[in-house]
């Protein structure tokens, strides 16, 4: 009777310990296909040529990624400079103002906006930004001929995308710290301001900067919703209402030709490669700065 | 002293004006869909499959997708719960708290959880490959299965480590063995953590598109085996809104309600089931 369910105990410590490193083995598994994938294309270009040249002529062995990693880029840097300055002032009204209600509140819509498929932010895009941009904005500044799909169009839908991820990790890292450091500022005769802006922001500042970076790495591998806004033309966007072509964008559009080509598939496979190998960098940097935040706190 | 009142005054605007701004981003956003998608809406876009292509008939409805969706999402959950309640029993109960490979997996889910579901969809492809797999509801249910399974985990884990130790000290403690304790003792007790995990990788599962593209196709019929293409929601909405014909955009707007209506019922119920189920945990 009890050898049996010691037995039970066993096969289920040894199951569940198979299924665990079979997860931790899944990353190797993605950064070794993707790789073996874009081998042949390693093997034919070199990897400064695949990287720094702009010319894109899969049909004649020409695969320079620069204006997709340009396009990539400034999109990316678009939508953080908008949503950056947003996502803090609100993590701050929501740590330190708001009361229980109206956080909890904030916190709940904040949340459903993390749940919205891409394909819907991407459809919202081109029903209200686009023809927002082609027919006020990009006039105002003097380009009448914008058809609106453009990098600011991929950026501002972007910026919308990325606020819940930051805005969550802000409030956590807010949350570390210590209630007593504002009690000294406030008792010192700051103002409840001045205490945010010297102290609880420069104590937060590491935590902060981690979730830029990981907003950063959400927004650099966003695909479908950029695409529908971008304009998908591949060349070196000259200015914000110019039309650009991410790398995301690159890997989805062309699954259907890439099988005829010679070489293409192994260039999209290199082009994921490249997203992952960004995010994976970016990631690790901030998972870090986070997991030391939350020892110093214990 | 006037400007330090100034500054003061003025920040305390701008911190209540950025967080207008966010919130007012998703009402935006759901009226827009709201305005676009009734108007399309009829009995027959959730009743009929497209009649004469999806790209280019007038007539019929996205059945298809929905379908689709639905035995895409369902098979992606039931793939990633299989292999999540392992992971969460394994880290969390069978090994020790100090495991240096418990801390591991931790860390490799969060990245895998930052990985853009792009990447997911070219691995999808990858291993459709090696497999001999062609685009099929299969191999779209393996690759989103993975691209939830860091969600769904990770949310589990997050619950299971709010239960205090002693409750699993004391089975422990009366004879009972770990996988016991694991059952029934601490799963029961995350049991609402755990539905609402299951909810959210559904939810994920259904709106993702950059995962599906490569894997799952797409197709105007409903599929009846699981080495058929599907087609989905997303992809319905991506590639019915490029169409010149006017039914067909209208498609694509009521599609994107449908989706949405999904996704808000989902956010919603999970956290009422939350809410709901949490009364009768041991606190």
């Amino acid at each position: 009777m009890s050898t049996g369910r010691i037995l039970k105990d066993r096969i289920a410590g040894k199951s569940v310990w198979l299924v665990t490193l079979f997860s931790g083995l899944i990353l190797f598994l993605i950064i070794v296909g993707l790789y073996l994938k874009s081998a042949p294309i390693l093997h034919s270009h070199s990897l400064s040529d695949l990287l720094f040249e702009s010319k894109w002529k899969p049909g004649k062995n020409q695969f320079g990624f620069l204006p997709y990693i340009l396009s990539t880029v400034y999109v990316t840097f678009i939508s953080l400079v908008i949503a950056v300055p947003l996502c803090v002032l609100c993590a701050i009204y929501m740590s330190e103002y708001a009361n229980k209600k109206v956080k909890g509140f904030v916190t709940s819509l904040v949340d459903i906006l993390a749940g919205i498929p891409s394909v819907i932010f991407g459809i919202w895009g081109i029903i209200l930004i686009v023809p927002f941009i082609s027919n006020k904005l990009a006039p105002a500044f003097g380009h009448e001929d914008s058809t609106g799909y453009s990098i600011l169009a991929g950026g501002l839908v972007l910026a919308v995308m990325v606020f819940p991820i930051v805005i969550h990790i802000m409030l956590e890292v807010l949350r570390t710290v210590p209630v007593e450091l504002r009690e000294a500022s406030l008792s010192l005769g700051a103002n409840k301001w001045e205490t945010i802006k010297k102290v609880v922001l420069r104590k937060a500042a590491p935590g902060i900067s981690a979730a830029i970076v990981l907003g950063f790495s959400r927004a650099f591998g966003e695909t479908l919703a950029v695409l529908m806004v971008v304009g998908n033309t591949a060349l070196i966007p000259k200015s914000l209402f110019d039309s650009g072509y991410p790398l995301p964008a690159l890997i989805a559009n062309n699954y259907g030709e890439m099988m005829s080509i010679p070489l293409y598939d192994s260039a999209l496979m290199f082009a994921a490669l490249l997203l992952l190998t960004v995010i994976l960098v970016f990631n690790v940097i901030a998972r870090m700065v986070i997991m030391r935040l939350e020892k110093q706190m214990i | 002293m006037f400007w330090r009142k100034f500054e003061e005054r003025l920040f305390n605007l701008l911190i209540r004006v950025a967080t207008l701004i966010i919130v007012g981003c998703l009402f935006i956003i759901v009226l827009t869909i709201l305005v676009k998608g009734f108007p399309a809406m009829s009995w027959d876009m959730v009743s009929r499959i497209p009649s004469g292509g999806f790209y280019l008939g007038k007539e019929g409805g996205v059945l298809n997708a929905i379908i689709g969706s639905l035995y895409l999402g369902l098979g992606a959950s039931i793939f990633s719960l299989v292999l999540s309640i392992p992971i969460v029993v394994y880290i969390n109960i069978y090994s020790r708290s100090t495991s240096r490979f418990a801390q591991f997996i931790r860390i490799s889910l969060d990245i895998l959880y930052g990985i853009p579901s792009i990447v997911y969809g070219a691995f999808g492809f990858v291993l459709m490959i090696a497999f001999g797999l062609k685009v099929s509801l299969l191999a779209g249910i393996i690759t989103v299965g993975l691209l939830v399974l860091p969600i769904m985990a990770r949310t589990m884990d997050e619950v299971i480590r709010t239960i205090p130790k002693e409750l699993g000290d004391a089975s422990l403690s009366l004879g009972a063995t770990k996988w016991e304790t694991a059952m029934k003792v601490i799963m029961r007790q995350a049991f609402p953590g755990v539905l609402t995990a299951i909810l959210l990788g559904f939810g994920r599962a259904v709106g993702d598109a950059a995962s599906v593209i490569f894997t799952t196709g797409f197709t105007d019929n409903i599929p009846t085996s699981v080495l058929q293409p599907a087609a989905t929601l997303p992809l319905a909405i991506f590639f019915q809104l490029g169409s010149p014909i006017k039914e067909v955009v209208d498609r694509a707007y009521a599609s994107s309600l449908i989706l949405t209506v999904i996704i808000l019922i989902i956010s919603i119920s999970s956290r009422l089931l939350f809410k709901r189920f949490n009364k009768n945990v041991i606190k």
